[in-house]
This record gives C-alpha cells, sequence and structure tokens, in this order.
C-alpha cells in the first residue's frame, strides 16, 4: 500500500509535509512502517481542494487533509479498510463523495502527457520514474535510432513550443543540428516569468527526469553535448529536485560520458535567473547566463545559430521538453492523432481566479474555454457572472462571453485577440473592473522593461499614465484614441517579443469592453465598482441599526456614530478597503 | 538609503574572495557569485560590489548594473522578518492590493523598506505558485493563504516581539 501525498508549492504551504510526518509517525506507532510507505509527490493539480492524499492500490482521493487526520486515515482505511467518508471530495452538484478522481469533472476531461508522473511518483527518486518507462525512450533514440530519425519523428509528431510562441519543435531541432561547430548547446527555459502561472515549476517539482531525460534526446538530435536549465531563483524546491535528479542520473550513468555504453556523451547544469521578467525571452535568457544584463537582443542571429557563448543553442520550454520522451516512446502517429489541424498534443493551463478549481490541468488542444471553464474549473466563484478570461498572461488578452465556444489552440487565440502564451489563464467575475486589469499588466511592463529600446521603455509608461487617468475619471474621449494609436506604434517598433505584445491586454479590453471605458471617461463611473477614486462608501441611515460592528472592522477609524444611531462614514478618511460592507449585516452600506 | 556605508570585515572580504574562487573569477559567472554572496550576506551593498568586481576583473559599473537590473538583488538589507506580498494575477484578482494597502499603513513603511526597528521589510513578488491560496503572503518561508485585510494585524502581531 501507498500513501501519496502532494508535496507541490502550494500543498506545501497549507502544511503538507507535517501531514507526511503525522502519516509516518502513526503507521510507525502501528507497526505499519515496512507494509505502508508514504511518498510525497509533485503536484497533482487540484490546488483548490489541497492538501491532498492519494491512497494506492484503491485509488482514494482525500482533499483538504491536516495532519490531525492522519490518525484517522491509518486506523481506518489502512487498517480497517474502511474509506475517511468526511475527507473524500464532495460533487457540489449532485451533492454526493467521489472518492476515486477518474470520476471527478476536474479529471474527466484532462488528458495528462507532460503531465504524466505529476502526483504519481517521488521526484526524488529515480528507480520511480524509470518504473514509469522513464529514461525508456533516451535508450531507443541512442540504441535504435539516428539523429535525423529522431528529428523526424518530433516533426511528424506536429509539437509546438509551449513557451508561447508556438514554433515547430522539430524544425528547430532540425535547424540546430545542422549548424555545424565544436561545442552545441541545448537549453531549457525554465525562467517561467508570467504572473500568475506555475506549470512549468509544477513540472519540475513533480517530474524533474523527464526534462532531463528530453534535454538528453535533444542533444542526441542535435549533436550537443551540454545542457543548461535557464531556472528562477524564486524556484527553490524546483532547484532541490533537480539538483537531486541531476546527481541520480548521473550516478546511473544516464547522463555523462557513454550514456546507454555508445559514445554519445551529454550533461546538465544549471544557471539560475534573478527575477527578471524579460529575461525569458530567448536571447536576454542567453546574455543572462552569460553573466550579463538581460536585454534581448536583435534576431537574427538566432539561438540557433548564435546562441550561448556564440555557439549554436537550442532553446526549449520546460512543458515543450517534457512531451518528448512520450512521443518517441509512443510514436509521432500517436501523438498528432491528439489535438487540432495545427496544434497537437495537450496544453497546461494554471486555470485560477474567480474560479471554483483553482489548478493545474492539462486539456487537449481543442478543448473550449467553455468546458475548461465551466466542466473542469466547477464555474465562477460564489454564484457570481462570468466576464471575461485572460490567457497569455503581460502579451495576451481578455476573451469573454462570445468567445467561450472556441476551441483552444494556438491560432485560434490569436485570432481572438488573445494567445497561448506560456498558459497562465486567469478568469474574472463580474466584479472585476477590465481597465484595471489593463493597468494591472501594463503596470508589470513598465517594471519589466528591460529599457534597451525607447517605444518599450517610454511607450509602456506613457500607456500607464493614460490608463491611469481613465480609472480616476480625468481621461477624455480623445484620449482613447490616443491610446490607441500608442499601442499600435509600440507593437510595430518595439525590439523583442516584450514590447511587441505588451499593448495586448489593452487592445483586447477595448475590443471587448469599450463600453466599460466610456464608462470611466463620461459618467465618472466604473461599473465594476472597482475603481477607488470614483467610487464613495455611503451609510443608508434607514437601514443603519447603530451596531457598530463597522466601526470596530474600519482599519482608519473613518466610520463614526453614536450606538443605535445611523452611523457616517468619512470621506476624507476612508481608503475605501470594502471591510465595512463586508461586516455590515444590514446592507447598511453602499458603494456610489 | 541607498547610499548606506558599510565597512567590510577582514573575514568577510576573505568570504567574497573565496566565493568569487569558487567560480574560477570567471566574468561569466558574475550572477552566480551574487546569487552566492547574496546569500551569505543578505544584500549586495556598494563596498561589496566593489570587491566582487576586482576579484573577476571587471568594471564595478558592470557589476552595478547587473544587480540594479535584476530584482532578486538587492543593496538594502532586508529586515529581521521580511513580508513579502504576491501581486501575481491570481493574487491580483482576489484582492491583494487592498491586502498591500493594510500592510503599508500597519507598518509605516513603502514597499522596498524596512521598519525604523529593522523588524519587517516589505515587498511584492509575482506568484509564488499557491494561486489556490490567493492572496497570498510570505513572511520570511511562512506562507499564508487567504488573507484578508482584517487578518494583517493578527500577522504582523505574530513576529512581534
Ligand atoms: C518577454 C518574453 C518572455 C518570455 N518568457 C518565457 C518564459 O518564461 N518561458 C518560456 O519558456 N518562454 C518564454 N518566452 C519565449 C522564449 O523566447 C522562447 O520562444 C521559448 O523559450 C522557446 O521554447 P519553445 O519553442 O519550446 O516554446 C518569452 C518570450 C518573450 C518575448
Ligand atoms: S521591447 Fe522592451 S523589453 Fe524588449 S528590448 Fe525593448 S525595452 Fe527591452
Ligand atoms: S498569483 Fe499569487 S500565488 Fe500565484
Amino acid at each position: 500500500m501507498h500513501l501519496l501525498v502532494c508535496g507541490g508549492t502550494g500543498c506545501r504551504a497549507s502544511a503538507s509535509d507535517s501531514i507526511v510526518e503525522s502519516l509516518k509517525q502513526e503507521l510507525e506507532n502501528k507497526g505499519l512502517s515496512d507494509e505502508v510507505q508514504v511518498i510525497m509527490t509533485g503536484c497533482f493539480g487540484f490546488c483548490e481542494k489541497g492538501p491532498i492524499v492519494k491512497v494506492l492500490p484503491d485509488n482514494t482521493f482525500y482533499v483538504e487533509v491536516k495532519h490531525e487526520d492522519a490518525v484517522e486515515i491509518v486506523d481506518e482505511h489502512v487498517i480497517k479498510g474502511r474509506q475517511v467518508k468526511r475527507l473524500l471530495y464532495q460533487d457540489p452538484e449532485k451533492k454526493q463523495s467521489i472518492s476515486d478522481s477518474k470520476h471527478m469533472d476536474f479529471y474527466k476531461k484532462q488528458i495528462r502527457i507532460a503531465l504524466r508522473n505529476c502526483g504519481f511518483i517521488d521526484p526524488e527518486n529515480v528507480d520511480e520514474y524509470i518504473g514509469r518507462d522513464g529514461y525508456m525512450a533516451l535508450g531507443k533514440c541512442i540504441n535504435e535510432m539516428t539523429p535525423q530519425d529522431v528529428i523526424k519523428e518530433i516533426k511528424d509528431s506536429g509539437l509546438r513550443g509551449r513557451g508561447g510562441g508556438g514554433f515547430p519543435t522539430g524544425l528547430k531541432w532540425e535547424i540546430a543540428s545542422k549548424n555545424n561547430a565544436d561545442q552545441k548547446y541545448v537549453v531549457c527555459n525554465a525562467d517561467e516569468g508570467d504572473p500568475g502561472a506555475f506549470m512549468d515549476r509544477s513540472i519540475l517539482e513533480g517530474d524533474p527526469h523527464a526534462v532531463l531525460e528530453a534535454m538528453a534526446i535533444c542533444g542526441y538530435a542535435t549533436n550537443a553535448s551540454k545542457g543548461l536549465i535557464y531556472i528562477r531563483a524564486e524556484y527553490p524546491l524546483a532547484i532541490k529536485r533537480l539538483k537531486i535528479a541531476i546527481d541520480q542520473a548521473r550516478e546511473y550513468g544516464l547522463l555523462g560520458k557513454n550514456i546507454f555504453g555508445s559514445d554519445f556523451e551529454f550533461d546538465v547544469e544549471l544557471r539560475y535567473g534573478a527575477g527578471a521578467f524579460v529575461c525569458g525571452e530567448e536571447t536576454a535568457l542567453i546574455h543572462s547566463m552569460e553573466g550579463l544584463r538581460g536585454e534581448p537582443t536583435i534576431k537574427p542571429p538566432y539561438p540557433a545559430e548564435k546562441g550561448y557563448l556564440g555557439k549554436p543553442t537550442n532553446v526549449n520550454n520546460v512543458e515543450t521538453f517534457a512531451n518528448i520522451p512520450v512521443i518517441i516512446n509512443k510514436g509521432a502517429n500517436w501523438f498528432n492523432k491528439i489535438g487540432t489541424e495545427k496544434s497537437k498534443g495537450t496544453k497546461v493551463f494554471a486555470l485560477a481566479g474567480k474560479i471554483n478549481n483553482v489548478g493545474l490541468i492539462e486539456v487537449p488542444m481543442g478543448t473550449t474555454l467553455r468546458e475548461v471553464i465551466f466542466e473542469i474549473g466547477g464555474g465562477i466563484k460564489d454564484g457570481k457572472k462570468f466576464k471575461a478570461v485572460q490567457t497569455g498572461g503581460p502579451s495576451g488578452g481578455c476573451l469573454t462571453e462570445k468567445h467561450l465556444d472556441t476551441p483552444i489552440d494556438f491560432d485560434n487565440l490569436i485570432a481572438a485577440g488573445s494567445m497561448m502564451g506560456s498558459g497562465g489563464m486567469i478568469v474574472m467575475d463580474e466584479d472585476d473592473c477590465m481597465v484595471s486589469v489593463a493597468k494591472f499588466y501594463l503596470d508589470f511592463t513598465v517594471e519589466e522593461s528591460c529599457g534597451k529600446c525607447s517605444p518599450c521603455r517610454i511607450g509602456n509608461k506613457r500607456l500607464y499614465e493614460l490608463l491611469d487617468q481613465i480609472t480616476q475619471g480625468k481621461a477624455t474621449m480623445d484620449d482613447l484614441q490616443r491610446l490607441r494609436n500608442m499601442c499600435e506604434v509600440i507593437k510595430d517598433t518595439s525590439l523583442c517579443g516584450l514590447g511587441q505584445t505588451s499593448p495586448n491586454p489593452i487592445l483586447s479590453t477595448l475590443d471587448n469592453f469599450w463600453d466599460e471605458y466610456v464608462a470611466h471617461i463620461k459618467d465618472h463611473k466604473c461599473p465594476a465598482g472597482q475603481c477607488k477614486d470614483l467610487m464613495k462608501y455611503v451609510v443608508i441611515e434607514e437601514n443603519c441599526v447603530g451596531c457598530t460592528a463597522c466601526v470596530r472592522v474600519c482599519p482608519v477609524g473613518a466610520i463614526s456614530g453614536e450606538k443605535k444611531q445611523p452611523h457616517y462614514i468619512d470621506p476624507s478618511n476612508c481608503i475605501k478597503c470594502g471591510a465595512c460592507i463586508e461586516r455590515c449585516k444590514f446592507d447598511a452600506i453602499i458603494v456610489k | 538609503m541607498s547610499h548606506i556605508k558599510v565597512k567590510i570585515k577582514e573575514k568577510d572580504l576573505n568570504t567574497i574572495k573565496q566565493i568569487c574562487k569558487s567560480f574560477n573569477n570567471e566574468p561569466k559567472e558574475l550572477i552566480n557569485v551574487l546569487h552566492k554572496t547574496q546569500e551569505h550576506f543578505g544584500y549586495l551593498p556598494a563596498e561589496i560590489q566593489e570587491v566582487v568586481a576586482q576579484e573577476l576583473n571587471v568594471p564595478v559599473a558592470k557589476v552595478y548594473g547587473v544587480v540594479t537590473f535584476y530584482s532578486f538583488f538587492t543593496m538594502l538589507p532586508k529586515g529581521k522578518h521580511p513580508v513579502s506580498i504576491c501581486t501575481g494575477t491570481a493574487c491580483y484578482v482576489r484582492g491583494a492590493d487592498n491586502v498591500l494597502q493594510e500592510f503599508k499603513r500597519q507598518l509605516g513603511i513603502e514597499v522596498g523598506e524596512t521598519t525604523e526597528d529593522g523588524e519587517f521589510s516589505l515587498s511584492c513578488l509575482r506568484c509564488v505558485g499557491a494561486c489556490g491560496l490567493a492572496p497570498v503572503v510570505l513572511v520570511g518561508d511562512k506562507t499564508y493563504g487567504r488573507v484578508a485585510p482584517d487578518g494583517v494585524k493578527a500577522i504582523i502581531d505574530e513576529y512581534k516581539k
């Protein structure tokens, strides 16, 4: 018997390590340590209901487990073979508990290729990876395939880069393989800069060997003997697990010289990012690895011609790599049957925001936004109304109701005015102001622009200022035209992908939520009630019973009044935090 | 505060030299050297940057250029209890800004500053990977999930002597 405990960042934040300890302790108390193993795995994906504990072989899926529950799980489930009913997942609609994750709406429509091992294996133990066909693909490549065969297989699979651009991976490898040099490099881009996304991190934390194996396969195909993983220093757990994985792979002869008895050699090193979004851009990433400021340079030359230290370098994203071993094992023809005509396979999304089931999901390309948000995601939180979904992070756009039935793939999302991006998917409800959302992203871009070219450095700042004016009700209709023009100029003239896409959050909200912009400007109103400068908190005297609850909760002491008398909010002190509204039981406070 | 002067002790000077040496004093290892140095000292004041520049044989301006480019590097010491508010998108749509404002108010400092007594410092970061618990706040290594503005005081009180 195995007890799998989620060790992803989300669940660890809810103290899943203490669950592991309590379970181990309890098993020892009962003398069962030898028969039952407790394993800390990578992310199960269902972060909303974490921490999660899964029992094998019967597949029981416990949610929101606390360390105190360890005794009951051991006593009831392990010893007596009875499920602990109160820890099972409750289907919110059918109101019944579901014990096997296979039957949950959250998992039903998912196909897990890149995430195949996350939540199933102990990422710190190479034997478990090998037990699930790990390193078989590398063996197959070296023993049975020529580098050209490998490239052809990847080309035939139709795999496109998951880091945002969607460039065909096989073609990229082919270009790198044709450039001759005494030294070539394979780089894994694990910079994951999209704020609100954690796909790559979860793969590295849950299945680090998959990425190492794929990098070695890429090295074999492109004739490169050195691999580098550029990872954010903010991901300590992923770094730790990668280090362990590299050591174990070296020990087993899966990295290093004479891999699988051949004369192929390949080794992997880590390089650390230091918190700069633009370093996710491949030329900037390479400069950062060389110890410089992470500023992009004009392409061409592409990294495949002149990359790290001036040598041909193949850069791929973490998730792209995670697909490779499966494609080699199961064949291109298996992979290219999944997905849509031009986008094959699956995509991992970090589903978050105002949605019931926040988590990490992997769906076949061609799944609709509606299926993702309402079936897998379980709909909008607190029964509110769906307003928009943002994909593509700071480079993407907001899609609305009318896009819900669009099948998700690279080309459809671009046609709809957004993009796939790396896989962040943020759901927004009626309380979210779209002008503020655009402003949020521009704030990010302004902070992260490297400053090398002026359209991006200065232009984005101006865009931000205009949006700020709009949210304060100080803009004119002419400003909207100015906003749009400037967006176009910045898109056309910026040096790198950051500036070329940074106006997208504005353009897509202008297209889809024009009326909301106009309301801020003409009526000085924020329809979502979020722009603080456009609102005022007032007490409705008839409803106020003078219970003083609001006085106690107001963090700045802006509310005054006698007990049992109507209260008053001083607008000059009020910071519009909304704490009083939440506390008032009599609906006596409103926002005007 | 960016001009605070520090005097580097003999022992610390040797530590920096050791770190540089462990990377063969190679200029292309500058970022790794800075990571290790900051890990050891907690921050990278100008005086430390000068030593690194000397050891790697690069201009101080280059070291400074790199330190200021990357947000992970800081030239100011952090508080004993560094407070970081996640301002990633998921946390933003679930109200991180209100939480941030409340921390600023309660601690009386802006983002990037440290309280006079050196106890707390305040910073923002983007997505800590716990979006299910949004809005998320970190104090040191400890993560707090689903933080509301009226829960801020209780968090700060936990760390007050
Ligand atoms: C501003 C900017 C940020 C980027 N950030 C990332 C990132 O965090 N992770 C990533 O894999 N690719 C990122 N990319 C895309 C990379 O430049 C590159 O296209 C990608 O790593 C190639 O791998 P793929 O073909 O496997 O997708 C970014 C691009 C730009 C312009
Ligand atoms: S577009 Fe922005 S991030 Fe890219 S090079 Fe220009 S200034 Fe730097
Ligand atoms: S956005 Fe805050 S944890 Fe992801």
